[in-house]
C-alpha cells in the first residue's frame, strides 16, 4: 500500500469514528437538552422544600418525594451493599468451588430479572403480609438489583489485587480470614467505592421496583413501614395525569433525579481520580 | 549466564562457622518431597542449617529453590493441589505435623520475596508495623518501627518522612521496607528468594551487609542466582538440580572444592 493510500485510509476512519462518536452523543446531548428546557424553569427553592399540591393550586414542590427516594436508596445500600460487596469477596477468594459456581450462577440469572418482576416478587413478600406499602419493601427491591452487579464487580476488583500482596501478608503470619479483609479488600477499596455508588446512581432510577413496593405518598413519611414518595414515581404519576400543570412538574422532578445521578456519576469519578492520584 | 567464575578468595571475612557440621541444625529437612498436583518438584531434599548462619540456595532455574523455600513457611501448601510430604524440623519440632497452626509458624519463619511488596494502600510506618497491628499485639509501635528501620538500613533514609506512601520509596528501599517488616515482628528464621535480583549492585550491596548483621540474631535462607552473591554472603551453601539436593556444605568448599562434577559445572558457568 502507497503512503498516499494509507494516510487516506487514517483519515477516512478517524472520520468515521467521529461521526460515530457524534451519534452516540446525539440521543444523550439531546436527553438533556429537552429535560432542561422543560423543567428549568419550574425549579425553585420552594420545589425542592415542599409538599406537592393539588391541582389548581400555585406552588408546592416535590421535597417528599426527594427525601422519600433519597430514603429508600439510602436503605437499599444498607441491605445490598453489605451482602453485595461480601458475595464478591467470597466470589474471589473462595469461588472456584461448588458454592462459589451456584452464587455466580444465580448472581447472572438475577442480573437478568426484569425490575418489574423484582418488584411484584417484593410486593407478594412483604407488602401483602405486611397490608400495607411500605419505603422498606421497597428498599428491598431496589437492593436486589443491586446485589448482583456489586457482588460481580467486586469480585472482579478483589481478584485484580496482585497475588504477591496476600502473599506478603500470609508471610507476616496473618491468617488469611484478615489477609482477605484488611489487606486484599482494603486494596480494592477505591474501586468498590466507585461501583456501589455507581449501582446506587442506578437504583435511584428505577420506577418500577417501587410502583407496588414503596407506592407513593402526597405527605411526608416518617417511617420505613409507611408508603413513600419518590421522584420516579411522582414522575410517572404526573406524566401520565391528563393536566399540563402535572406534566410541567414532571419535567422539573425529572431535571432534579438527572441531577442526582449525575453527581453521583460525578463524585464516583472523582473517587476514583483522587484515589489514583494519592496512590503515586 | 554466569560469565566469569566468582572471586572466592576475595570475598571478605568468612567468620568460620564454628563447627557448622556439629553445631545444633536450626532448620532440618529430611526426606523432603514436594509436588504441584502431580509434578514432583522436589525429591528426598535432606539439609540442616546451624542456627545464626547464612545458607544461600543456588541452582538453574525452575530447580525447586522457591519451592523448597516456601516449604520452609508453609506458603507451599496455600498453592492449590499442593502438597508434601517428609519432615521439617526447627529447633528439632516437626513443623509438617498437624500440632503446627501454619500461621504461628509464619510468625517465626519470616519472608522477603524476589519482588519488593509492600502493601500500597498504606504508608512507611504502617508497612513495617502492619504484622504487628494485624496480629493483634500490642506494644511500642513507634519503638518497634524505628528498630526495625535501623535493622534493615533503611531508617537514616525515611526518618523524616514515615507517614508518606510506601510505594514513593525506589525499589531498593522498598526491599529493605520489606525487610524491616519481616523483622519486626521477630522471626527466628529469614527466608529470601532472590531479594536481590530487582536492585542495583549498591543496593544489593546494602542487602548483603545487612544479611551479615541478621545472622547475628536469627538464621537466614537465601535464594540467589548469583554466585558472587552466594559466595559473599553465605556461610553454607546448597545447590539444587532437577527437584534434588546435589551437594551442600561450606560455601567455600562448594566454590572452591566440589565433590560433584555438577556443582562445579554449575559455580562456574559451564551451565545455567
Ligand atoms: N504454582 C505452580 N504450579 C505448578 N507448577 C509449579 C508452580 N510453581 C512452580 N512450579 C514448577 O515447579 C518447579 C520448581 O519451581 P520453583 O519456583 O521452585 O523453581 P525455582 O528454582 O525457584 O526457579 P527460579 O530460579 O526460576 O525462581 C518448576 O518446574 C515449576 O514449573
Ligand atoms: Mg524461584
Amino acid at each position: 500500500m502507497s503512503l498516499a493510500r494509507r494516510r487516506f485510509t487514517s483519515r477516512a476512519m478517524t472520520a468515521l469514528c467521529g461521526l460515530a462518536l457524534l451519534l452516540a452523543l446525539l440521543p444523550l446531548v439531546s436527553l438533556l437538552m429537552l429535560v432542561i428546557s422543560r423543567g428549568a424553569a419550574g425549579l425553585s427553592f420552594d420545589f425542592l422544600t415542599q409538599l406537592p399540591r393539588p391541582v389548581g393550586e400555585s406552588g408546592g414542590g416535590v421535597g417528599n418525594a426527594i427525601v422519600g427516594s433519597l430514603s429508600i436508596v439510602a436503605l437499599a445500600s444498607l441491605i445490598g451493599i453489605p451482602v453485595g460487596v461480601g458475595a464478591g469477596v467470597y466470589l474471589a477468594e473462595n469461588g472456584d468451588g461448588r458454592a462459589g459456581k451456584l452464587i455466580r450462577f444465580t448472581a447472572e440469572v438475577l442480573s437478568g430479572v426484569p425490575s418489574i418482576v423484582v418488584g411484584i416478587v417484593a410486593y407478594g413478600l412483604f407488602v401483602v403480609p405486611m397490608h400495607h406499602f411500605s419505603a422498606l419493601a421497597g428498599a428491598v427491591a431496589l437492593s436486589v438489583l443491586m446485589i448482583p452487579t456489586l457482588a460481580r464487580g467486586t469480585e472482579e476488583l478483589v481478584r485484580l489485587v496482585p497475588r504477591t500482596l496476600r502473599e506478603a501478608s500470609l508471610a507476616l503470619g496473618i491468617p488469611e480470614w484478615k489477609t482477605a479483609l484488611r489487606v486484599v479488600v482494603r486494596t480494592a477499596l477505591p474501586g468498590i467505592v466507585t461501583t456501589a455508588l455507581l449501582a446506587i446512581a442506578r437504583a435511584l432510577g428505577e420506577t418500577a421496583p417501587l410502583l407496588f413496593t414503596a407506592l407513593n405518598n402526597q405527605y411526608w413519611s416518617h417511617r420505613p413501614d409507611e408508603p413513600t414518595a419518590s421522584l420516579t414515581v411522582q414522575i410517572f404519576n404526573d406524566a401520565v395525569s391528563p393536566y399540563d400543570e402535572l406534566h410541567a412538574r414532571a419535567w422539573s422532578a425529572a431535571l432534579v433525579l438527572l441531577m442526582l445521578v449525575g453527581l453521583l456519576s460525578i463524585g464516583a469519578r472523582l473517587f476514583a481520580r483522587l484515589r489514583a492520584r494519592g496512590q503515586r | 549466564m554466569i560469565s566469569a567464575p566468582p572471586p572466592v578468595a576475595s570475598s571478605g571475612p568468612h567468620p568460620a562457622p564454628a563447627a557448622s557440621d556439629t553445631a545444633r541444625p536450626k532448620i532440618e529437612a529430611i526426606d523432603l518431597s514436594a509436588w504441584y498436583g502431580t509434578t514432583h518438584v522436589l525429591r528426598n531434599v535432606s539439609l540442616s542449617v546451624p542456627a545464626n548462619t547464612v545458607l544461600a540456595i543456588i541452582g538453574p532455574s525452575g530447580c525447586g529453590k522457591s519451592t523448597f523455600v516456601r516449604c520452609l513457611n508453609r506458603m507451599h501448601e496455600l498453592v492449590p493441589g499442593a502438597r508434601q510430604s517428609g519432615q521439617l524440623r526447627i529447633d528439632g519440632e516437626d513443623l509438617l505435623s498437624r500440632k503446627v497452626d501454619p500461621v504461628d509458624l509464619r510468625r517465626r519463619v519470616g519472608m522477603v520475596f524476589q519482588r519488593p511488596n509492600p502493601f500500597p494502600t498504606l504508608s512507611i510506618f504502617d508497612n513495617v508495623i502492619a504484622g504487628f497491628k494485624l496480629n493483634g499485639i500490642r506494644g511500642d509501635h513507634a519503638a518497634v518501627v524505628e528498630k526495625s528501620l535501623r535493622r534493615a538500613a533503611l531508617w537514616d533514609e525515611v526518618k523524616d518522612r514515615l507517614h508518606a506512601s510506601a510505594l514513593s520509596l525506589s525499589g531498593g528501599q522498598q526491599q529493605r521496607l520489606c525487610i524491616a517488616r519481616a523483622l519486626a515482628i521477630e522471626p527466628e528464621v529469614l527466608l529470601m528468594d532472590e531479594p536481590a535480583s530487582a536492585l542495583d549492585p549498591i543496593a544489593t550491596a546494602k542487602i548483603e551487609e545487612l544479611i551479615h548483621e541478621l545472622k547475628q540474631v536469627l538464621t537466614v535462607v537465601i535464594v540467589t542466582h548469583n554466585m558472587q552473591q552466594a559466595a559473599r554472603a553465605s556461610d553454607r551453601t546448597a545447590f539444587f538440580y532437577m527437584g534434588e539436593l546435589i551437594e551442600h556444605g561450606d560455601t567455600e568448599q562448594i566454590f572452591t572444592n566440589p565433590r560433584e562434577p555438577r556443582t562445579e559445572d554449575y559455580v562456574t558457568g559451564k551451565f545455567g
